[in-house]
């Protein structure tokens, strides 16, 4: 167990900047998501952090020493692979054995360490069968074994589900939960799925173009969102995004005229803007309420979808080309090719500025 | 019967009769040589495709001869070590052009392709003062070292090719379970390469093995010749006599050896050379 601390990190491939001035703090025991979409630059964090890459500028520590010079095997890190990389011809005693008898372990402490890591995960039964012999899931659990058995100070996944069907994902994802309070080990992984670094994250880190976005708990990032990016990525269904326009400003917060719907007045800060700009308002499906059209301020239901506990009902938008979405317990009683009109709840609006940059609250007392 | 079943029979009783040409186009000879050398001396020049009797007189005075065996004997640790040292070589830079990013590495594996190209008489002269400047004249070494030289691009070529198809994060598990260069090619690389080492191996036993040129040109005596010229020297009574039957049982004796292992690694040879030509 230790933690990492990550100061003006860089990396670049010849002339790709792929990590840009990354400062990162992980706690001793932390789970830590890195989420982003592809090409954000989250695999090649975290194989710096291996130290499978080298870093070209900044610092990095593993607990309290610099790391920036050591190989992979002093760092005390353990990573599983997306493909899992297990060795084809060995037995999972020797996938699991084979780092341990490198470091010139005893036969009796590589037994010993092989058997407990089997124990917990379950692998006691497998340790004989060479990797072709596994089934998807059990292979990935054979990965983690190899990363554990070696009790790593801190364990990498890079992906580690995505070769998986739906139901195993689901299945490993609470596995690996489980695996973390248990060992209470830090553990930092990789995913470009939202919903895992939901799930799983003590704190995301959410990347894109090799800078950090923001940094936060799930729930943070799902009700604060500090930028319009973040607020599009997290959260399934997406976000709605609309135009706005600033009609004024002031001590309690602003008012705004949001093409179809009319105008709206919010708790935001908006002093940083100049009245009659564009803004962009954003609200999540849970939180823009269906009300019967009356007068002009009217959206047309272009599909509704029905997923048993709840129904999502998509809204032709009056600018762009991406639907609004509506969700809703089931059942509901919104049809296609009905008109409605939209009713935001005021309290759970975010405001965005032209560089995408979230507005705060006006008066923080009413943050809560 | 139809057109169509006609047609159909007729098109595999063609392939059928093209196989057949082929075959003994290519086994005749060596079938010739079989029966040849089982035929007493008096019998040769009878042409006959089936034998009437077996003769092992012709076996009986060449492997008499101590200089033929001896001959056998250089043959196979010639053999041996050229295996070896293009295999030990051949996988280390298989792994430093396969595996490692450097400046340059498309250029190298082009130069040792085109060093593969080239006639063994262009370099002879050359060779040949090599080995009488390294001391290697009428020395197995020198063979060795000639023979390596010939062997050695095409098995870091397939060995190179072979070694870009393993996946690269297998590596990577590797490196973060503290293996070295070293430990990650012998324990992890190795075992997954035996196919196509079987198969360069194999061929480089083979090209070492049939080498005539070098070996007539860089040995001197009995003692140090490998087989192929040592049948070529193979002499009967006199000037005018040819003695085909003894050469015939020596030709015979040194390739089933080759026939034999071939069979066995048949498979794996078929497996390794189509390595790389088409993404698994």
């Amino acid at each position: 167990m230790a933690s990492v601390t990550l100061e003006k990190l860089n990396k670049t491939f010849g002339s790709t900047h792929i990590i840009k001035d990354v400062d990162l703090k992980i706690g001793n025991g932390e789970f830590v998501v890195f989420v982003g979409p592809s090409g954000c630059g989250k695999s090649t964090l975290l194989r710096l952090i291996a130290g499978l890459e080298s870093i070209t500028d900044g610092t990095m520590q593993i607990g309290d020493s610099v790391v920036n010079e050591l190989p992979p095997r002093e760092r005390g890190v353990g990573m599983v692979f997306q493909s899992y990389a297990l060795y084809p011809h060995m037995t999972v005693y020797e996938n699991m054995a084979f780092g341990l008898k490198l470091a010139k372990m005893a036969n009796e402490t590589v037994d010993d360490r092989v058997m407990s890591t089997a124990r917990i995960l379950q692998l006691e039964e497998l340790l004989q069968r060479k990797p072709k012999e596994l089934s998807g899931g059990q292979r990935q659990r054979v990965a983690m074994g190899r990363a554990m058995a070696r009790e790593p100070q801190i364990l990498l996944f890079d992906e580690p589900l995505s070769n998986l069907d739906a139901s195993l994902r689901v299945q490993m994802r609470n596995e690996i939960a489980r695996l973390h309070h248990r060992l209470g080990s830090t553990m930092i992984y990789v995913t470009h799925d939202q919903v895992e670094a939901m799930t799983l994250a003590d704190k995301i880190v959410v990347l894109r173009d090799g800078r950090i976005e923001q940094v936060g708990s799930p729930h943070d990032l799902y009700q604060r969102p500090e930028t319009r990016f973040v607020a599009g990525f997290i959260g399934s269904p997406t976000m709605n995004f609309m135009p706005a326009e600033l009609l004024e400003q002031n001590a309690d917060g602003c008012r705004v005229k949001v093409p179809g719907v009319g105008e709206v007045t919010l708790p935001q800060d908006a002093s940083s803007v100049d009245t009659g700009k564009e803004l962009t308002l954003g609200v999540r499906p849970e939180h823009l309420r269906l009300e019967e059209a009356q007068g002009d301020n009217a959206f047309e239901i272009v599909n509704v979808e029905y997923l048993g506990n709840e129904v999502y009902v998509y809204l032709e938008p009056k600018a762009g080309d991406t639907l609004l979405v509506h969700r809703t317990e089931a059942p509901s009683d919104w049809k296609v090719g009905q008109q409605a009109a939209l009713a935001p709840e005021i309290e759970h609006i975010h405001l965005f500025d032209a560089d995408d940059q979230a507005l705060g609250l006006a008066r923080q007392s009413e943050a809560a | 019967m139809n057109q169509y079943q006609l047609m159909k029979l007729l098109k595999r009783v063609g392939l059928y009769a093209l196989i057949a040409v082929v075959l003994v186009y290519a086994v005749f000879p060596f079938y010739y040589a079989v029966i040849t050398s089982l035929k007493p001396s008096s019998e040769l020049f009878q042409p006959e495709l089936w034998l009437s009797s077996i003769h092992l007189s012709n076996y009986a005075q060449v492997l008499g001869q101590g200089s033929f065996l001896r001959a056998i004997l250089n043959s196979i640790i010639v053999s041996l070590s050229v295996v070896f040292i293009a295999l030990l070589l051949g996988i280390t830079a298989a792994y430093a052009l396969g595996r490692v990013r450097f400046r340059g590495r498309t250029t190298i594996l082009l130069t040792i392709l085109g060093v593969s190209m080239f006639p063994q008489v262009a370099v002879l002269s050359g060779l040949f003062e090599v080995i009488r400047t390294l001391n290697l004249y009428n020395n197995p070494a020198g063979l060795v070292l000639s023979y390596t030289i010939f062997t050695l691009p095409f098995t870091v070529w397939v060995l190179t090719t072979f070694m870009r198809q393993l996946p690269q994060e297998l590596e990577e598990a590797a490196i973060m379970d503290g293996a070295t260069p070293w430990v990650t090619i012998t324990r992890v690389f190795l075992p997954l390469m035996w196919p196509a080492m079987a198969t360069t191996g194999l061929l480089a036993f083979i090209a070492a093995w049939n080498e005539f040129l070098f070996a007539l040109t860089f040995t001197l005596t009995d003692d140090q010749r490998t087989v192929p010229v040592a049948i070529a020297l193979i002499s009967g009574g006199s000037q005018h006599e040819l003695p085909w039957g003894p050469i015939m049982a020596a030709s015979v004796t040194v390739t089933v050896p080759l026939v034999i292992l071939v069979m066995i690694f048949q498979r794996r040879i078929v497996s390794g050379l189509t390595a790389g030509a088409v993404k698994g």
